[in-house]
């Protein structure tokens, strides 16, 4: 634990010492911004609902698409750049660990950034008396899907020296995840269930309604879990390598 | 305190080292000399657990190196060739991860890194990016944090490739000093540098040892290894004579030749590279005599030696 705390704090410390932090979260508030603000009816009694809210995350959970590789394409990228990774796995720090403190890191700082955003909470339980329910629960699920993304960008983050390379990468393989589902209404049968329960957007939609479903948690814990464990992998392929 | 028996490493088809066993004691101060690509560095990386050997045995402090790698990786401070720096982080930030990721604890890191930044003369950049610093200091930065935790085994890859001639002096020095508290194993393509830090210098060439001994064996072997071997009819005594007038030629001697009694042969010592075989043939067909063979003997240290031996 206190080898993967260590890697996670230098890793938070790198992170926000780059302008590309303040860059990367300032748009993404600036677009959840905009989401909020035009998921507002004006001329309405109660002009800002629950509803809102959902309306503004639900776009907000295509911005990981793009986020959350932008987050993570340094952490595996650069040590391979730098030629720090062969220090890193020659300490007596197990490969996991090295992956885990990296993958929390971004965890922190992506859970940091939507916490700025529940300053539209706020706003709205000023101006109307919202059901907090579906508000929390669709708090939980968007917290669910990013780090499910971000297990992605991990993975995509150990496959290139270049960050941008990584980035891309991570990019392709969330657009893929995230769609699946509308190639899953395309067709029908067996093929269907497997690309909708595979799709990321697929589990989100309870969440929104206020339904804390056990399987959907599972489902965006197993895949950051899936992806952090192909992470694992190709570091050990590097050592075989 | 480092143990390899029959190792082996293979990249893709390509056999990088070949049946590799050597033991190192502990507090050996050990040279790898070799020419670029002969394998160090893989052995290097073998050792720090980087990489597994393909076949093969390797423990360090008895610890197996596959099965126990992070036992035996806390023995060892490791700087690779690269000289890999997070860039972005200053001097002292830098040394102290590395020291807790070595297993300090948060209480006496500030004092440890403060006394590795003395060792490495470091102090006027304590709080300097690492990326503004040259690359002789970045090399010492490298070396702190490879001693920062005090390990038992030092393994240093070209410690001094690359950075300017009078640092280069002081990097030496440096080695030198810390040399006596850890087992030190170190790589070069530079045979000044391995005689006058090391101890015990293993030669490698393509992958394999070509040599291995103390600096002071190898050198008496060297001046002993530049021979002649000529087959001269003629009178031997005289032959003898005419040839220790040559400069070079520190002694001559010879041997009646049995089944025929035509020529003798000469084994001619002569002076580390110098090679007078052209003069020999002169004088022996000024003074009438018949050269049949003649002929360098016995080189193949000094071939390797050579071939190492790139200018500094
Ligand atoms: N990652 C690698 N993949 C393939 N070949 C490699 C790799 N690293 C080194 N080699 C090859 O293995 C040989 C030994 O390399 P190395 O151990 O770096 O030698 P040295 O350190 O003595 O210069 C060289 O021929 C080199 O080209
Ligand atoms: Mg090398």
């Amino acid at each position: 634990m206190r080898n993967i705390i260590l890697i996670t704090s230098k890793e938070i410390k790198t992170y926000f010492a780059s302008p590309m932090a303040y860059i990367v979260g300032g748009m993404f508030l600036g677009l959840t911004w905009l989401f909020f603000n035009t998921s507002i009816v004006p001329g309405e009694s109660n002009p800002i609902t629950e509803s809102n809210v959902r309306g503004y995350l639900e776009p907000t959970t295509l911005l990981f698409i793009i986020f959350s590789p932008l987050i993570t394409m340094r952490l595996f990228s650069e040590e391979e750049k730098l030629g720090t990774l062969e220090l890193l796995l020659t300490s007596p720090v197990k490969d996991w660990e090295i992956v885990m403190g990296k993958y929390l890191a971004s965890t922190v700082i992506l859970i940091s950034t939507l916490l700025c955003t529940f300053f539209y909470v706020i706003l709205i339980s000023i101006y109307s008396t919202p059901d907090f329910g579906p508000l929390l629960s669709a708090y939980l699920g968007i917290i669910l899907y990013g780090i499910a993304t971000l297990g992605v960008g991990v993975f995509a983050s150990s496959l290139s020296s270049n960050q941008i390379v990584s980035a891309v990468v991570g990019i392709v393989i969330l657009l893929l995840l995230s769609f699946l589902d509308s190639l899953g209404a395309m067709i029908d049968g067996i093929p269907s269930t497997i690309f909708n329960e595979i799709a990321l957007n697929y589990h989100y939609g309870d969440f929104t309604k206020g339904v804390i479903d056990i399987r959907n948690i599972v489902y965006y814990l197993s895949t950051a879990s899936v992806f952090l464990f192909f992470t694992i992998v190709i570091l050990q392929m590097r050592r075989w390598r | 305190m480092i143990e390899l028996k029959n190792i082996t490493k293979y990249y893709g088809d390509f056999p990088a080292v070949t049946n590799i066993s050597f033991k190192i004691e502990k507090g050996e101060i050990v040279g790898l000399l070799g020419p670029n690509g002969a394998g160090k560095s893989t052995i290097m990386k073998m050792i720090t657990g980087f990489m597994p050997p393909t076949n093969g045995e390797l423990s360090v402090g008895g610890y197996d190196i596959v099965t126990q790698s992070i036992e035996a990786r806390r023995k060892i401070g490791y700087l690779p060739e690269t000289v890999p720096l997070y860039t972005d982080m200053t001097v002292y930030s830098y040394i102290e991860y590395m020291g807790l990721l070595r297993g300090l604890n948060k209480k006496n890191i500030k004092s440890k890194v403060d006394n590795v930044i003395e060792i490495c003369k470091l102090e006027d950049y304590r709080n300097s990016l690492i990326s503004k610093l040259s690359k002789g200091f970045r090399q010492r930065v490298g070396i702190s944090q490879a001693i920062i935790h005090d390990p038992e085994v030092l393994i240093l890859d070209e410690p001094t490739i690359g950075i300017d001639p009078n640092q280069v002096v002081e990097t030496r020095q440096l080695i030198k000093n810390l040399s006596g508290e850890h087992t030190l194993l170190l790589s070069s393509h530079i045979l000044p540098e391995v005689s006058s830090i090391c101890e015990r210098v293993l030669i490698i060439h393509e992958g394999e040892i070509a040599a291995s001994d103390t600096i002071k064996n190898l050198s008496s072997l060297m001046s002993g290894k530049n021979k002649i071997e000529a087959d001269i009819i003629g009178s031997p005594q005289s032959i003898v004579t005419e040839l220790e007038k040559i400069n070079d030629i520190k002694s001559v001697e010879f041997s009646i030749n049995k089944s025929s009694s035509e020529f003798s042969t000469f084994t001619i010592e002569t002076e580390v590279n110098s090679d007078i075989r052209s003069e020999i043939s002169k004088i022996i067909i000024n003074n009438g005599w018949g050269l049949i063979r003649l002929q360098s003997i016995g080189m193949s240290l000094e071939d390797i030696f050579l071939q190492i031996t790139t200018s500094e």
